[in-house]
This record gives structure tokens, sequence and C-alpha cells, in this order.
């Protein structure tokens, strides 16, 4: 049982890191092992924010192996080194926590499969998102202390999505942990609840075609398959729709990308997904408090059906 | 070991290896004993007066708090209750067995009025997962929408959404009746056992997946038959009893009855032994 919340404000900005933190925190009882956020926040579309990790959160309830953190001083240094290599120029860098960096870089290329093979080439590093809006931020713990740890409560910008996690099928990290990133497309996150059965299947066949996968995520398969039907042309809502039958079990995910915001919900409709939808505002969740928790006011939502893809634009 | 032939009737429960303890509980008190069939009540119920009205604000309460607040306006005899600002908690409203006047000023969350049996309800907003789950009697009307497991298990009362339903509405109901305003998501009545399900707009694929017995009315279209799902003839009685269910539930009222869809089991899925007692089917 996870926890699933998205919200995208249509024509304005607003304090999506804050209305973010208070769904996601609602749902904690869904699951605390970890939190994540995917903020899409007002930038100047100029450079690319790179949101990435040299290490794993191996406090308390992690299922990582434990490393001197001079390793990742080592990694960083091998990132920045490989960046030069490529032409990127850091503009701004930030390391909230030793494992965790956001670096604004000014690069200029649109295909960022290469870019990205080549940072994640080095050991012990992954990209948690690269986008000129997008930046995901994930780690063990609640909502509160994510948002606290990563001081994400004044982050403005139009659209979010995030998911509280109960690890179930893999271990208690950060690369287990949503969203995941819509490698290698700029700016592509997805959130999911439920438990996918042809998770293998689909692998295998989707790194056949050269995709990526990161952990064994069961979840990270959505992100991937949306990814190889958007790189072959599909449009996301066509994506979407493709993955009611391509992908088997149980589902409620969201996808985000730079200015719009998905829902796919299984044909099975087994797992809970409440929905808000004015002219201004679309807030959801995996339960109504979460959306309570940005409109206390009463409001009318209601669960969408079986095998129901919606996208909303900003 | 005691000759069974001549001892008394406790010794020879005794000496069967029988406990001799006063069994609790009402199925073992109240069902067995007609004399005092008038006098059944649950323990720790109230009387209340319906005119005896007050609000009850829960906004900083929690689901547990809230509940048992009710429960202790009903002690005070307070027959009518009006909650203000539920905000979608979950299980607000569960386990009360009592007669009682509910009235919700807002949405509930998850198995809102589960496992009651009595209450009149209302509720002025939504109501998440599993609403009135188990539900024996009563009245529960909702003004918006349902989510999914609408009145799972429910074995009687009414229950009664106006808006639209999630999946898996009235799945493994044993009694009852529960109507939908609106449409219904997929496996509508699924694994249903007996009661009735009304729903007089679209329904969602497999209705009445795997349905043991009871009857589903549709009005709109219908996405799919689940497994041993039919169609049967819809009788005279049958919209006669439409229209009045409709009427009193004040929903539907001009809604033509006489095109719905009557669906029920087809029993092929039955697979009972045919050694086995008559009344043990019954029971089923």
């Amino acid at each position: 049982m996870c926890g699933i919340a998205g919200l995208i404000h249509r024509g304005k900005s607003s304090n999506v890191g804050s209305e973010l933190q208070g769904m996601l925190q609602a749902l904690k009882h869904r699951g605390e092992d970890s939190t994540g956020y995917a903020l899409y926040g007002d930038t100047d579309g100029k450079n690319f924010i790179m949101r990435f990790k040299v290490g794993e959160n191996v406090g308390e309830g992690s299922s990582s192996v434990m490393e001197d953190v001079s390793v990742y001083d080592e990694r960083k240094k091998i990132v920045d080194q490989t960046l030069a290599e490529m032409g990127a120029k850091v503009v701004k860098e930030e390391r909230t926590l030793p494992y965790s960096l956001r670096y604004e870089i000014d690069y200029n290329v649109k295909d960022l499969l290469e870019f990205s093979q080549r940072i994640e080439s080095i050991p012990g590093v992954e990209i948690l998102s690269m986008g000129k809006s997008l930046e995901v931020i994930k780690d063990l713990g609640n909502a509160k202390m994510v948002c606290d740890r990563y001081s994400l409560d004044k982050v403005v910008g139009t659209h979010a999505i995030g998911h509280a996690r109960m690890a179930t099928e893999s271990g208690v990290d950060i690369k287990s942990a949503h969203p995941f990133w819509g490698y290698p497309f700029s700016d592509v996150s997805v959130v999911h609840n439920g438990q996918l059965t042809n998770y293998w299947n689909n692998r295998r066949v989707l790194e056949n075609k050269g995709m990526r996968f990161m952990s064994e995520c069961d979840s990270e398969l959505i992100a991937v398959y949306l990814a190889e039907k958007m790189r072959d042309g599909a449009t996301l809502e066509e994506g979407m729709k493709a993955s009611l039958t391509g992908l088997d079990g149980v589902f409620t995910y969201f996808v985000a990308t730079k200015d719009s915001l998905g829902m796919a919900k299984d044909t099975m409709a087994a797992k809970p997904l409440v929905l808000y939808e004015s002219d201004d505002l679309v807030a959801m969740g995996s339960e109504e408090i979460a959306i309570r928790s940005v409109l206390p006011q009463e409001i009318d939502t209601y669960d969408p059906f079986d095998g129901e893809v919606k996208v909303w634009q900003i | 070991m005691a000759n069974l032939k001549t001892v008394s009737k406790k010794s020879k429960a005794q000496s069967m290896g029988m406990h001799t303890e006063v069994l609790t509980g009402r199925t073992q008190q109240k069902f067995f004993n007609p004399d005092e069939a008038e006098n059944f009540y649950y323990f720790g119920t109230y009387d209340v007066d319906f005119n005896k009205r007050t609000d009850l604000d829960v906004k900083d309460m929690t689901a547990p708090e809230a509940n048992k607040e009710i429960d202790n306006l009903m002690s005070q005899g307070y027959g009518t209750i009006v909650i203000k600002n539920p905000q979608g908690k979950h299980s607000l409203g569960v386990g009360i067995l009592n007669k009682l006047n509910l009235i919700f000023e807002g949405s509930l969350g998850y198995f809102g009025m589960g496992s009651c049996d009595g209450p009149i309800v209302r509720i002025n907003g939504r109501v998440g997962w599993s609403c009135a789950e188990n539900l024996m009697a009563g009245k529960v009307v909702i003004e918006k929408n349902a989510g999914s497991c609408f009145g799972a298990a429910i074995r009687g009362g009414d229950l009664i959404c106006k808006g639209s339903v999630g999946a898996r509405t009235g799945i493994d109901m044993k009694g009852g009746t529960i109507i939908i305003g609106g449409d219904a998501g997929a496996f509508t009545g699924f694994m249903m056992q007996r009661g009735r399900i009304i729903i007089l707009g679209d329904v969602g694929i497999n209705l009445g997946d795997s349905m043991y017995d009871g009857t589903i009315f549709v009005g709109g279209e219908i996405g799919s038959y689940g497994s041993d799902a039919v169609d049967a003839e819809l009788t005279k009685s049958d919209q006669d009893w439409l229209k009045r269910k409709l009427k009193v539930a004040e929903i539907g009222e001009n809604f033509d009855v006489s095109k719905m869809k009557k669906i029920v089991a087809g029993k092929k899925l039955w697979n009972y032994d045919n050694l086995e007692p008559t009344e043990k089917k019954g029971a089923i």
C-alpha cells in the first residue's frame, strides 16, 4: 500500500512544494519508508537542472550498504570531470546532503541519452531527474521529514506529483523510491501505486531495445515503458492508453511533463484514486484527505472509473 | 467415563466435554429464545429522542474521538446529530447499533458508516471506499459520489448514492438494497449472494461477476456481463417494486423502470454436492 498525490495549477503558479508536502503527509499512514517529490518549478528555462545522488541514505531503516562519505566526494569529482569533458558548464551547485546534489547546467543538447549514460557510467551515481523545470527529490522518511531536509516548502511552480512509499517488493532505499524520471526524456516523471505482474517480461524486452533500468522496483517500468513509447513517436496520452493493456497487474499512476499532468487507472480499478477538477486546479490523491489538505472547504470529488486515462495541461 | 444414560442433563454435557458457561452475544442469547424476542436490544444501546438535536464539529477530532463523542451524545438521549466538518476523515460513524438520525455536513473518507445496524444517515457530500460496509439495517443516503466497494457485504438496509460509484459496488452483499443514481464501475455485484442493486445510469465491465444470487437492475448501458450473470425477464412486480423503491429513495422518481434490464445469476457456477441437505443450499 503506497500513497500518491498530484496537483496542477492551470494558468498560474503556486507554492507546490508546500502543497504537495501537505498532501503526502496526509497519506503517510499508507507508507513512510520513503517519500518523493517531482516538482515543476518556475524557472527561466535556460539551464538544465540535474538532481543526482552519489550514494544512498544509510540511516535507520535503510537497506543500503554503509559507505564512507569520502567515496561520495570522489564520485562527485568524477561527475564534475565528466561534465567538463562533455562541455557542460555547471552554473550553480548545491549539495543538500553528502549524497544528494543539485546542479544547474548550461548544456545545449536535445538528446539526453548519451549525456545520462556517461554520467551514470560512474559507479554509484544516479541521475534522479534532468529537465528545465522538473526536480525529483526523494529520500527515506515521511513527507515532512524529506521536505524539511531539502527545504522544499518554498518551491513555487505550476504542478507536482509525489509518492509516500511502503516498500514491498524492493529495498528501502532512494533508488527504489518514487518518483521515477522518464529517462532519457527531459522533464518526465512518474509515480505509481500498485503492483505490476509482467515487470520482468517487459523489462527484458525494453532493455533489449536500449532502455535503462536503475532499480528492481516494478514501478520504474511505467516510466521506462512510457519513455519508450514516446521515443517511438507516441504522445504521452497515447503511451498511457497503451499501458492499460501493455502493463499487467493493478495500478493507478500519475505522469507529469513540463506542461502537463496525467493519470491512468487499470481495468480492474483495484487501486484507489480520488479526483478534484476545476477550471484552475486539478488535485488528486489516493485518499480524499490528501486533497483536503489543500482544499479544506466542501468540494465535489469523484473516483475515476476503471481503464480511465486523463491528461491536463497547465 | 460417566454413563450418559443416567447422569443429569448438565453433567451429561460436561461428560461429553462441553462447557457450561453462559454464552454471551445476541446470537446465542436472543435468537433462540422467542420469549425475549420483543425485548431484543444490543448491549450498550440507548433510548434516544429524534426531536433532541445537536451539532458536533469534528474538525479537530480524530475518527475514534468523533465516534466516541457520537456515542456519548446518544447516551444523553440525542436522537438527531449533525456532524460538521468531517473533511474526508476515515471511519466516521462506524459501529452504530442504535436508532439515530445522523447527518454529515460534508464528505467522508474510507469505511464511513461501516458495521452499522439501525441509523438513518444522510451524507451531504461524498464518501470514499467501502462506505456502509456490513450494514445490517437502516438507511444511508449519499448526496454526491461514492468510491469503490460501496456497500460491500451489506446484510440489510437501504444504501443510496445519488451520484456515481466506483468499482465492486455491492461486492459479497448478502441482503439489502443499493440504489445508484448515476453510473457504477467495473465488477458491480461481484460475488453477491442476495439483495438487490439498482443502477439508473451506465455500469462498467464484468457486471455481476460470479454472483450466486440476488438481482441487479440497470437503467443504462452495460460494459459487459461477468461470469454467470444473465438477463432475466423484468416482471410487472419488479417494476412496481422499483417504482416504490425509487420513490422512497427520493431518486429517479420519473425514471422509466419498464426499460430497465434485470440481471440474475445463471447458476451454472453453482457446484453444490447433490447429497448436501437442501436447507444448507437455502442458507447459502
